[in-house]
Protein backbone atom coordinates (compact mmCIF):
# COMPACT_ATOMS: atom_id res chain seq x y z
CA UNK A 1 0.00 0.00 0.00
CA UNK A 2 0.97 3.13 -0.70
CA UNK A 3 1.13 5.92 1.95
CA UNK A 4 0.05 8.93 1.50
CA UNK A 5 2.91 11.41 0.73
CA UNK A 6 1.91 14.53 2.76
CA UNK A 7 3.08 13.37 5.97
CA UNK A 8 6.87 12.85 4.44
CA UNK A 9 9.17 15.08 4.43
CA UNK A 10 9.94 17.05 0.41
CA UNK A 11 13.20 15.37 -0.47
CA UNK A 12 10.82 12.09 -0.48
CA UNK A 13 7.70 13.57 -1.88
CA UNK A 14 9.77 14.78 -4.94
CA UNK A 15 11.72 11.08 -5.25
CA UNK A 16 7.79 9.87 -4.92
CA UNK A 17 6.45 12.06 -7.43
CA UNK A 18 9.62 11.17 -9.45
CA UNK A 19 8.56 7.23 -9.57
CA UNK A 20 5.35 8.21 -10.57
CA UNK A 21 5.58 10.50 -13.72
CA UNK A 22 3.21 7.98 -15.48
CA UNK A 23 0.76 8.43 -13.06
CA UNK A 24 -1.85 10.79 -14.02
CA UNK A 25 -2.63 13.94 -12.58
CA UNK A 26 -5.91 15.25 -10.87
CA UNK A 27 -5.90 18.37 -8.86
CA UNK A 28 -8.54 19.97 -6.53
CA UNK A 29 -7.76 23.65 -5.65
CA UNK A 30 -9.42 24.13 -2.41
CA UNK A 31 -9.78 22.24 0.42
CA UNK A 32 -13.48 23.48 1.89
CA UNK A 33 -16.79 21.87 1.83
CA UNK A 34 -16.79 21.30 -2.07
CA UNK A 35 -13.32 20.54 -2.22
CA UNK A 36 -13.19 18.04 0.40
CA UNK A 37 -16.30 16.13 -0.94
CA UNK A 38 -14.85 15.69 -4.34
CA UNK A 39 -11.38 14.41 -2.84
CA UNK A 40 -13.29 11.94 -0.41
CA UNK A 41 -15.76 11.01 -3.45
CA UNK A 42 -12.91 10.53 -6.61
CA UNK A 43 -10.73 8.81 -4.34
CA UNK A 44 -13.22 6.25 -4.24
CA UNK A 45 -13.50 6.26 -8.35
CA UNK A 46 -9.59 6.92 -9.16
CA UNK A 47 -7.66 3.58 -9.61
CA UNK A 48 -5.08 4.13 -7.33
CA UNK A 49 -2.28 2.73 -9.53
CA UNK A 50 -3.15 5.63 -12.32
CA UNK A 51 -4.26 8.43 -10.96
CA UNK A 52 -2.28 11.05 -8.22
CA UNK A 53 -4.96 13.70 -6.49
CA UNK A 54 -3.47 16.73 -4.95
CA UNK A 55 -5.44 19.12 -3.07
CA UNK A 56 -4.37 22.93 -2.33
CA UNK A 57 -5.51 24.95 0.19
CA UNK A 58 -4.48 27.88 1.90
CA UNK A 59 -5.99 27.41 5.34
CA UNK A 60 -5.64 24.64 7.44
CA UNK A 61 -8.28 24.79 9.25
CA UNK A 62 -12.16 23.87 8.23
CA UNK A 63 -14.76 26.26 9.53
CA UNK A 64 -18.05 24.52 9.87
CA UNK A 65 -19.81 27.72 8.37
CA UNK A 66 -23.29 26.69 9.13
CA UNK A 67 -22.27 27.03 12.76
CA UNK A 68 -21.05 30.87 12.25
CA UNK A 69 -24.63 31.95 12.67
CA UNK A 70 -24.81 30.63 16.33
CA UNK A 71 -21.20 32.05 17.48
CA UNK A 72 -22.91 35.60 18.15
CA UNK A 73 -25.47 34.33 20.59
CA UNK A 74 -23.41 32.15 22.59
CA UNK A 75 -25.00 29.19 21.32
CA UNK A 76 -22.00 27.57 20.03
CA UNK A 77 -18.37 28.54 20.40
CA UNK A 78 -15.49 28.40 18.08
CA UNK A 79 -14.46 24.65 19.38
CA UNK A 80 -17.81 23.80 17.77
CA UNK A 81 -17.16 24.82 14.32
CA UNK A 82 -13.32 23.88 13.70
CA UNK A 83 -11.21 21.29 12.69
CA UNK A 84 -8.21 20.81 10.61
CA UNK A 85 -8.65 19.93 7.21
CA UNK A 86 -6.06 17.34 6.99
CA UNK A 87 -8.31 14.81 9.22
CA UNK A 88 -11.15 14.85 5.97
CA UNK A 89 -8.98 14.09 3.33
CA UNK A 90 -8.20 10.27 2.51
CA UNK A 91 -4.46 9.21 3.31
CA UNK A 92 -3.68 8.59 -0.12
CA UNK A 93 -4.32 12.34 -1.41
CA UNK A 94 -1.57 14.59 -1.36
CA UNK A 95 -2.61 17.81 0.26
CA UNK A 96 -0.05 21.12 0.21
CA UNK A 97 -1.19 24.11 2.14
CA UNK A 98 0.09 26.85 0.02
CA UNK A 99 -1.26 30.30 -1.31
CA UNK A 100 -2.18 29.16 -5.36
CA UNK A 101 -0.39 32.39 -7.65
CA UNK A 102 -2.06 31.14 -10.82
CA UNK A 103 -3.87 28.53 -12.72
CA UNK A 104 -2.69 28.30 -16.40
CA UNK A 105 -5.06 26.39 -18.10
CA UNK A 106 -3.33 26.39 -21.47
CA UNK A 107 -0.22 24.68 -19.75
CA UNK A 108 -2.32 22.75 -17.54
CA UNK A 109 -0.56 23.89 -14.56
CA UNK A 110 -0.40 25.69 -11.15
CA UNK A 111 1.77 28.11 -9.81
CA UNK A 112 1.57 28.18 -6.00
CA UNK A 113 3.12 30.91 -4.09
CA UNK A 114 7.18 30.33 -3.62
CA UNK A 115 7.49 29.17 -7.04
CA UNK A 116 6.21 25.27 -6.41
CA UNK A 117 4.19 24.01 -10.29
CA UNK A 118 1.75 21.87 -10.03
CA UNK A 119 0.97 19.64 -13.40
CA UNK A 120 -2.77 18.60 -13.66
CA UNK A 121 -4.65 16.51 -16.43
CA UNK A 122 -7.85 17.25 -14.86
CA UNK A 123 -8.68 20.01 -12.35
CA UNK A 124 -11.30 21.00 -9.96
CA UNK A 125 -11.70 24.43 -9.03
CA UNK A 126 -13.38 24.81 -5.51
CA UNK A 127 -11.86 28.20 -4.39
CA UNK A 128 -15.39 29.54 -2.99
CA UNK A 129 -16.14 32.82 -2.16
CA UNK A 130 -14.93 35.39 0.01
CA UNK A 131 -16.60 38.62 2.06
CA UNK A 132 -14.88 41.42 0.76
CA UNK A 133 -15.43 44.89 3.03
CA UNK A 134 -13.02 46.49 1.15
CA UNK A 135 -15.35 46.65 -1.82
CA UNK A 136 -17.60 49.41 -0.12
CA UNK A 137 -16.19 52.53 0.74
CA UNK A 138 -16.55 52.98 4.45
CA UNK A 139 -16.93 49.44 5.63
CA UNK A 140 -14.04 48.49 7.07
CA UNK A 141 -12.95 51.39 8.39
CA UNK A 142 -12.91 53.05 11.61
CA UNK A 143 -16.03 51.42 13.03
CA UNK A 144 -15.08 47.84 12.03
CA UNK A 145 -15.39 45.37 14.38
CA UNK A 146 -16.06 48.06 16.72
CA UNK A 147 -19.91 48.92 15.79
CA UNK A 148 -19.92 46.49 12.51
CA UNK A 149 -19.50 43.28 12.13
CA UNK A 150 -19.53 39.92 9.98
CA UNK A 151 -20.32 37.01 10.59
CA UNK A 152 -19.41 34.85 7.68
CA UNK A 153 -16.20 34.83 9.47
CA UNK A 154 -14.79 33.09 12.46
CA UNK A 155 -13.00 36.72 14.02
CA UNK A 156 -16.62 38.46 12.96
CA UNK A 157 -18.85 36.02 14.58
CA UNK A 158 -16.35 36.17 17.53
CA UNK A 159 -16.06 39.81 18.16
CA UNK A 160 -19.93 40.05 17.58
CA UNK A 161 -20.34 37.74 20.49
CA UNK A 162 -17.81 39.86 22.94
CA UNK A 163 -19.77 43.02 21.80
CA UNK A 164 -23.11 42.30 22.16
CA UNK A 165 -22.44 40.81 25.55
CA UNK A 166 -22.33 44.04 26.81
CA UNK A 167 -24.19 46.01 24.18
CA UNK A 168 -27.25 47.65 26.21
CA UNK A 169 -29.54 48.12 22.87
CA UNK A 170 -30.55 50.87 20.10
CA UNK A 171 -30.68 50.05 16.05
CA UNK A 172 -29.38 47.41 15.42
CA UNK A 173 -29.37 47.05 11.45
CA UNK A 174 -29.33 43.84 9.49
CA UNK A 175 -28.09 44.13 5.95
CA UNK A 176 -26.96 42.59 2.96
CA UNK A 177 -24.08 44.74 0.38
CA UNK A 178 -24.46 42.86 -2.97
CA UNK A 179 -26.03 39.75 -5.00
CA UNK A 180 -25.37 37.24 -5.20
CA UNK A 181 -24.04 36.39 -1.58
CA UNK A 182 -23.29 33.12 0.37
CA UNK A 183 -26.15 30.87 2.25
CA UNK A 184 -28.87 33.56 1.29
CA UNK A 185 -31.01 32.57 4.13
CA UNK A 186 -28.01 33.75 6.49
CA UNK A 187 -29.17 37.21 7.40
CA UNK A 188 -32.78 36.49 7.67
CA UNK A 189 -31.52 33.76 10.66
CA UNK A 190 -29.19 36.17 12.10
CA UNK A 191 -32.49 38.78 12.12
CA UNK A 192 -34.90 35.71 13.69
CA UNK A 193 -32.20 34.82 16.54
CA UNK A 194 -31.26 37.86 17.28
CA UNK A 195 -34.90 39.21 17.96
CA UNK A 196 -35.09 35.93 20.21
CA UNK A 197 -31.78 36.39 22.06
CA UNK A 198 -32.74 40.25 22.63
CA UNK A 199 -36.27 38.98 24.13
CA UNK A 200 -34.64 36.24 25.96
CA UNK A 201 -32.27 38.69 27.62
CA UNK A 202 -34.90 40.50 28.57
CA UNK A 203 -34.35 43.68 26.52
CA UNK A 204 -36.08 43.07 22.87
CA UNK A 205 -37.93 46.91 23.54
CA UNK A 206 -34.79 48.51 23.70
CA UNK A 207 -33.57 46.83 20.56
CA UNK A 208 -35.05 48.01 17.19
CA UNK A 209 -34.46 45.84 14.22
CA UNK A 210 -34.59 46.71 10.88
CA UNK A 211 -33.79 44.34 8.06
CA UNK A 212 -32.15 45.66 4.96
CA UNK A 213 -31.99 44.21 1.36
CA UNK A 214 -31.36 45.18 -2.37
CA UNK A 215 -33.83 42.68 -3.18
CA UNK A 216 -37.49 43.73 -3.82
CA UNK A 217 -38.67 41.12 -0.85
CA UNK A 218 -37.35 39.13 1.94
CA UNK A 219 -36.55 36.58 -0.64
CA UNK A 220 -36.27 36.51 -4.14
CA UNK A 221 -38.75 34.27 -5.22
CA UNK A 222 -42.62 35.05 -4.32
CA UNK A 223 -43.85 32.21 -2.46
CA UNK A 224 -40.94 32.55 0.24
CA UNK A 225 -40.80 35.78 0.35
CA UNK A 226 -44.73 35.90 1.69
CA UNK A 227 -43.72 33.41 4.33
CA UNK A 228 -40.34 35.34 5.55
CA UNK A 229 -42.51 38.58 5.41
CA UNK A 230 -45.44 37.25 7.33
CA UNK A 231 -42.34 36.16 10.25
CA UNK A 232 -40.49 39.25 9.65
CA UNK A 233 -43.62 40.80 10.42
CA UNK A 234 -44.69 38.79 13.41
CA UNK A 235 -41.20 39.05 15.00
CA UNK A 236 -41.61 43.35 14.48
CA UNK A 237 -38.60 42.97 12.17
CA UNK A 238 -38.90 46.16 10.02
CA UNK A 239 -37.97 44.90 6.42
CA UNK A 240 -36.53 47.86 3.77
CA UNK A 241 -36.26 46.68 0.51
CA UNK A 242 -34.67 47.81 -2.88
CA UNK A 243 -31.52 49.60 -0.80
CA UNK A 244 -28.54 49.03 -2.72
CA UNK A 245 -25.61 50.47 -0.24
CA UNK A 246 -23.18 52.80 -1.95
CA UNK A 247 -21.16 53.55 1.63
CA UNK A 248 -20.83 53.65 5.09
CA UNK A 249 -20.85 57.32 7.12
CA UNK A 250 -18.58 55.82 10.26
CA UNK A 251 -18.89 59.80 11.16
CA UNK A 252 -22.84 59.74 10.92
CA UNK A 253 -23.03 55.99 11.84
CA UNK A 254 -25.20 55.20 8.62
CA UNK A 255 -25.76 53.13 5.69
CA UNK A 256 -25.97 55.36 2.12
CA UNK A 257 -27.70 54.28 -0.60
CA UNK A 258 -26.86 55.13 -4.31
CA UNK A 259 -30.06 57.34 -4.16
CA UNK A 260 -29.22 59.16 -1.28
CA UNK A 261 -31.23 57.14 1.76
CA UNK A 262 -29.60 57.04 4.89
CA UNK A 263 -30.39 54.63 7.46
CA UNK A 264 -28.65 54.76 11.08
CA UNK A 265 -27.58 52.53 13.19
CA UNK A 266 -25.78 51.64 16.72
CA UNK A 267 -24.86 48.06 15.74
CA UNK A 268 -24.76 46.63 12.13
CA UNK A 269 -24.25 43.66 10.63
CA UNK A 270 -23.53 43.11 7.46
CA UNK A 271 -23.40 40.77 4.69
CA UNK A 272 -20.26 42.72 2.46
CA UNK A 273 -20.15 42.00 -0.68
CA UNK A 274 -18.93 38.55 -1.88
CA UNK A 275 -16.35 38.09 -4.67
CA UNK A 276 -14.38 35.07 -6.01
CA UNK A 277 -10.55 33.91 -5.12
CA UNK A 278 -8.25 36.65 -6.65
CA UNK A 279 -6.65 33.69 -7.89
CA UNK A 280 -9.42 33.36 -10.35
CA UNK A 281 -9.05 37.11 -11.61
CA UNK A 282 -5.00 36.75 -11.59
CA UNK A 283 -5.45 34.12 -13.98
CA UNK A 284 -8.18 36.02 -16.15
CA UNK A 285 -10.85 32.75 -15.57
CA UNK A 286 -13.01 35.13 -13.21
CA UNK A 287 -16.44 37.34 -14.24
CA UNK A 288 -16.34 40.42 -12.57
CA UNK A 289 -17.11 39.05 -8.93
CA UNK A 290 -14.14 36.08 -10.11
CA UNK A 291 -16.49 33.63 -10.36
CA UNK A 292 -16.06 31.10 -13.21
CA UNK A 293 -18.29 31.01 -16.08
CA UNK A 294 -19.23 27.34 -15.90
CA UNK A 295 -21.84 25.02 -17.34
CA UNK A 296 -24.63 25.12 -15.39
CA UNK A 297 -25.87 21.11 -16.11
CA UNK A 298 -22.34 20.22 -16.55
CA UNK A 299 -20.11 21.59 -13.99
CA UNK A 300 -17.45 21.92 -17.34
CA UNK A 301 -15.63 24.93 -17.56
CA UNK A 302 -17.25 26.66 -20.56
CA UNK A 303 -13.44 27.68 -21.97
CA UNK A 304 -11.25 24.39 -20.70
CA UNK A 305 -12.81 21.45 -21.29
CA UNK A 306 -10.43 19.28 -18.42
CA UNK A 307 -11.32 21.97 -15.93
CA UNK A 308 -14.41 22.01 -13.48
CA UNK A 309 -15.78 23.42 -10.97
CA UNK A 310 -18.35 23.41 -7.83
CA UNK A 311 -19.43 25.22 -4.89
CA UNK A 312 -19.29 29.21 -4.68
CA UNK A 313 -16.35 29.51 -7.14
CA UNK A 314 -18.95 28.77 -10.05
CA UNK A 315 -21.18 31.68 -11.60
CA UNK A 316 -24.34 28.97 -11.44
CA UNK A 317 -27.81 31.10 -11.50
CA UNK A 318 -28.56 28.91 -7.94
CA UNK A 319 -27.48 29.49 -4.19
CA UNK A 320 -23.85 29.83 -3.21
CA UNK A 321 -24.46 26.78 -0.77
CA UNK A 322 -22.76 24.08 1.16
CA UNK A 323 -25.87 22.13 0.20
CA UNK A 324 -25.84 22.85 -3.64
CA UNK A 325 -21.88 21.64 -3.81
CA UNK A 326 -22.88 18.58 -2.27
CA UNK A 327 -26.07 18.09 -4.66
CA UNK A 328 -23.51 19.10 -7.34
CA UNK A 329 -21.07 16.53 -6.36
CA UNK A 330 -22.74 13.15 -7.43
CA UNK A 331 -22.66 15.13 -10.91
CA UNK A 332 -19.59 16.40 -10.73
CA UNK A 333 -17.93 12.98 -9.94
CA UNK A 334 -20.09 11.32 -13.00
CA UNK A 335 -19.31 13.80 -15.75
CA UNK A 336 -15.94 13.81 -14.77
CA UNK A 337 -15.12 9.95 -14.84
CA UNK A 338 -17.16 10.82 -18.56
CA UNK A 339 -14.92 12.89 -19.95
CA UNK A 340 -11.87 10.99 -18.53
CA UNK A 341 -13.10 7.79 -20.40
CA UNK A 342 -13.68 10.44 -23.52
CA UNK A 343 -17.32 9.68 -23.18
CA UNK A 344 -20.19 12.79 -23.67
CA UNK A 345 -21.19 14.59 -20.46
CA UNK A 346 -24.62 13.16 -19.61
CA UNK A 347 -24.89 14.20 -16.02
CA UNK A 348 -26.96 16.95 -15.05
CA UNK A 349 -27.25 19.92 -12.55
CA UNK A 350 -30.43 20.81 -11.56
CA UNK A 351 -29.24 23.77 -9.37
CA UNK A 352 -30.78 22.28 -6.16
CA UNK A 353 -30.55 23.91 -2.90
CA UNK A 354 -31.71 22.80 0.09
CA UNK A 355 -31.58 25.10 3.29
CA UNK A 356 -32.70 25.04 7.39
CA UNK A 357 -33.95 28.64 8.13
CA UNK A 358 -33.17 28.76 11.92
CA UNK A 359 -35.89 31.19 13.09
CA UNK A 360 -35.69 31.39 16.77
CA UNK A 361 -37.01 29.70 20.16
CA UNK A 362 -36.16 25.95 19.15
CA UNK A 363 -37.90 26.24 15.55
CA UNK A 364 -36.88 26.33 12.08
CA UNK A 365 -38.47 26.87 8.42
CA UNK A 366 -36.76 23.98 5.29
CA UNK A 367 -36.74 25.37 1.66
CA UNK A 368 -36.09 22.96 -1.03
CA UNK A 369 -35.87 24.50 -4.40
CA UNK A 370 -33.45 23.84 -7.76
CA UNK A 371 -33.17 26.54 -10.88
CA UNK A 372 -36.41 26.37 -12.07
CA UNK A 373 -38.82 25.82 -9.20
CA UNK A 374 -38.81 28.11 -6.49
CA UNK A 375 -39.40 27.23 -3.17
CA UNK A 376 -43.08 25.60 -2.49
CA UNK A 377 -44.39 24.13 0.81
CA UNK A 378 -45.60 21.21 1.92
CA UNK A 379 -43.20 18.61 3.27
CA UNK A 380 -39.48 17.19 2.42
CA UNK A 381 -39.00 13.27 3.03
CA UNK A 382 -36.55 11.75 4.44
CA UNK A 383 -35.92 8.34 5.78
CA UNK A 384 -35.93 8.22 9.09
CA UNK A 385 -36.15 11.69 10.39
CA UNK A 386 -38.45 13.58 8.55
CA UNK A 387 -40.81 14.55 6.72
CA UNK A 388 -39.43 17.89 7.20
CA UNK A 389 -42.24 20.90 6.57
CA UNK A 390 -41.20 22.84 3.82
CA UNK A 391 -42.18 26.38 4.75
CA UNK A 392 -43.22 26.22 7.83
CA UNK A 393 -41.99 27.10 11.04
CA UNK A 394 -41.36 24.06 13.23
CA UNK A 395 -39.38 22.54 15.74
CA UNK A 396 -38.41 19.22 14.31
CA UNK A 397 -36.85 21.74 11.25
CA UNK A 398 -34.84 22.78 14.24
CA UNK A 399 -33.45 19.84 15.11
CA UNK A 400 -32.25 19.15 11.33
CA UNK A 401 -30.66 22.24 11.60
CA UNK A 402 -28.90 20.92 14.70
CA UNK A 403 -28.34 17.48 13.60
CA UNK A 404 -26.94 18.82 10.62
CA UNK A 405 -23.45 19.52 12.18
CA UNK A 406 -22.73 16.19 13.19
CA UNK A 407 -23.84 15.03 9.73
CA UNK A 408 -21.61 17.60 8.17
CA UNK A 409 -18.98 16.31 10.14
CA UNK A 410 -19.07 12.71 9.64
CA UNK A 411 -21.16 12.19 6.58
CA UNK A 412 -21.23 14.76 3.88
CA UNK A 413 -17.85 15.59 4.14
CA UNK A 414 -16.20 12.66 3.91
CA UNK A 415 -18.48 12.12 0.85
CA UNK A 416 -20.74 9.18 2.21
CA UNK A 417 -24.00 8.86 0.64
CA UNK A 418 -26.75 10.19 2.52
CA UNK A 419 -30.29 9.83 2.17
CA UNK A 420 -31.43 12.33 -0.04
CA UNK A 421 -31.61 12.97 -4.17
CA UNK A 422 -29.20 14.96 -5.63
CA UNK A 423 -32.03 16.08 -8.28
CA UNK A 424 -34.74 17.55 -6.69
CA UNK A 425 -37.74 16.25 -6.28
CA UNK A 426 -41.16 17.71 -6.47
CA UNK A 427 -42.21 14.51 -3.50
CA UNK A 428 -44.61 16.52 -1.10
CA UNK A 429 -44.54 19.62 -2.39
CA UNK A 430 -47.70 21.96 -3.35
CA UNK A 431 -47.46 24.59 -5.83
CA UNK A 432 -49.92 27.17 -4.93
CA UNK A 433 -51.08 30.40 -6.46
CA UNK A 434 -50.43 33.74 -4.12
CA UNK B 1 -47.16 33.10 -17.66
CA UNK B 2 -50.07 35.18 -19.42
CA UNK B 3 -50.83 37.39 -22.01
CA UNK B 4 -51.01 40.96 -22.29
CA UNK B 5 -51.05 43.54 -25.25
CA UNK B 6 -47.96 45.78 -24.98
CA UNK B 7 -48.36 48.31 -27.85
CA UNK B 8 -51.09 46.87 -29.59
CA UNK B 9 -47.95 43.24 -29.72
CA UNK B 10 -49.39 40.50 -27.73
CA UNK B 11 -47.19 39.12 -25.48
CA UNK B 12 -45.94 36.42 -23.00
CA UNK B 13 -45.25 38.06 -19.13
CA UNK B 14 -44.70 36.88 -16.08
CA UNK B 15 -46.53 37.14 -13.50
CA UNK B 16 -44.89 40.03 -12.28
CA UNK B 17 -45.41 41.62 -16.01
CA UNK B 18 -41.44 40.64 -17.40
CA UNK B 19 -41.43 39.65 -21.05
CA UNK B 20 -41.04 36.04 -21.11
CA UNK B 21 -39.50 36.27 -24.53
CA UNK B 22 -37.04 39.03 -25.44
CA UNK B 23 -37.32 38.39 -29.11
CA UNK B 24 -41.40 39.93 -28.66
CA UNK B 25 -39.39 43.10 -27.35
CA UNK B 26 -39.92 46.31 -29.55
CA UNK B 27 -38.59 50.09 -29.09
CA UNK B 28 -42.78 50.83 -28.58
CA UNK B 29 -43.43 47.85 -26.05
CA UNK B 30 -40.22 49.89 -23.77
CA UNK B 31 -41.80 53.20 -24.22
CA UNK B 32 -45.28 51.43 -22.98
CA UNK B 33 -43.77 49.92 -19.89
CA UNK B 34 -41.65 52.57 -19.17
CA UNK B 35 -44.51 55.07 -19.02
CA UNK B 36 -46.31 52.38 -16.85
CA UNK B 37 -43.30 52.88 -14.60
CA UNK B 38 -43.49 56.63 -14.92
CA UNK B 39 -40.03 56.49 -16.84
CA UNK B 40 -39.76 58.82 -19.71
CA UNK B 41 -37.44 56.81 -21.88
CA UNK B 42 -34.48 58.87 -23.16
CA UNK B 43 -31.35 57.63 -25.35
CA UNK B 44 -29.61 57.15 -22.61
CA UNK B 45 -32.05 54.63 -21.08
CA UNK B 46 -32.14 53.20 -24.75
CA UNK B 47 -28.21 52.58 -24.31
CA UNK B 48 -28.69 50.62 -21.01
CA UNK B 49 -31.73 48.77 -22.72
CA UNK B 50 -29.64 47.32 -25.09
CA UNK B 51 -26.42 46.41 -23.01
CA UNK B 52 -28.64 44.60 -20.58
CA UNK B 53 -30.35 42.71 -23.43
CA UNK B 54 -27.00 42.34 -25.21
CA UNK B 55 -25.84 40.91 -22.17
CA UNK B 56 -28.61 38.71 -21.52
CA UNK B 57 -28.69 37.33 -24.47
CA UNK B 58 -25.04 36.15 -23.96
CA UNK B 59 -25.94 34.26 -20.87
CA UNK B 60 -24.44 37.23 -18.30
CA UNK B 61 -26.12 37.41 -14.93
CA UNK B 62 -26.87 40.58 -14.59
CA UNK B 63 -25.97 42.73 -11.48
CA UNK B 64 -26.44 46.76 -10.74
CA UNK B 65 -22.64 46.48 -10.41
CA UNK B 66 -21.97 44.96 -14.07
CA UNK B 67 -24.30 47.87 -15.27
CA UNK B 68 -22.03 50.29 -13.48
CA UNK B 69 -18.87 48.75 -15.51
CA UNK B 70 -20.46 49.18 -18.65
CA UNK B 71 -18.73 52.31 -19.67
CA UNK B 72 -22.42 53.62 -20.47
CA UNK B 73 -23.64 55.05 -17.05
CA UNK B 74 -22.37 54.10 -13.44
CA UNK B 75 -24.62 53.30 -10.17
CA UNK B 76 -25.57 56.67 -9.44
CA UNK B 77 -26.62 57.57 -12.70
CA UNK B 78 -28.53 54.15 -13.14
CA UNK B 79 -30.40 55.02 -10.15
CA UNK B 80 -30.89 58.82 -11.71
CA UNK B 81 -32.49 57.29 -15.19
CA UNK B 82 -34.33 54.21 -13.50
CA UNK B 83 -35.45 55.32 -9.68
CA UNK B 84 -36.38 53.24 -7.40
CA UNK B 85 -35.24 49.91 -8.57
CA UNK B 86 -32.73 50.49 -11.33
CA UNK B 87 -32.62 46.76 -12.41
CA UNK B 88 -35.76 45.55 -12.01
CA UNK B 89 -37.03 48.47 -13.74
CA UNK B 90 -34.32 48.44 -16.54
CA UNK B 91 -34.60 44.76 -16.87
CA UNK B 92 -38.57 45.15 -17.41
CA UNK B 93 -38.44 47.77 -20.27
CA UNK B 94 -35.92 45.72 -21.67
CA UNK B 95 -37.89 42.97 -22.02
CA UNK B 96 -35.81 40.37 -20.22
CA UNK B 97 -36.72 38.36 -17.19
CA UNK B 98 -36.17 39.54 -13.99
CA UNK B 99 -32.85 39.38 -12.62
CA UNK B 100 -32.42 36.44 -9.61
CA UNK B 101 -28.48 36.74 -9.14
CA UNK B 102 -28.72 34.44 -6.09
CA UNK B 103 -31.43 32.05 -5.26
Amino acid sequence: MIMGTRYLPDFLTFRLSDNFKHMKKLLILGGGTAGTMMANKLHHVLDKEDWNITIVDKHKTHIYQPGLLFIPFGIYTRGDVEKPKANFFPPRVNAIFSEIDMIKPEENKVLLAGGRVLQYDYLIVATGTDIRPDQTPGLSDSLWYKQIFDFYTLEGALALRQHLKTWEGGNLVVSITELPYKCPVAPLEFAFLADAYFSEMGMRDKVKITYVTPMSGAFTKPVATKMLNELLQEKNIEVVTDFYIEKVDNEKRCLVSYDEIEIPFDLLTIVPMNMGDEVIARSGLGDDMNYINTNKETLQSVKHDNIFVIGDAANLPTSKAGSVAHFASDVLMENLMHAIEGRPLTAKFDGHANCYIETGYGKGALIDFNYETEPLPGTYPLPGIGPFGLLRNTRINHYGKIIFRWIYWHILLKGKELPVESEMTMAGKRRISL
Amino acid sequence: MAQKTIAGIAVEVSSEGYLENPAQWTKEIALEIAGEIGIDLTDKHFEVLEFLRKEHAAGTQLTIRKVGKSGIVDIKGLYTLFPGGPLKYSAKIAGIPKPVSCV
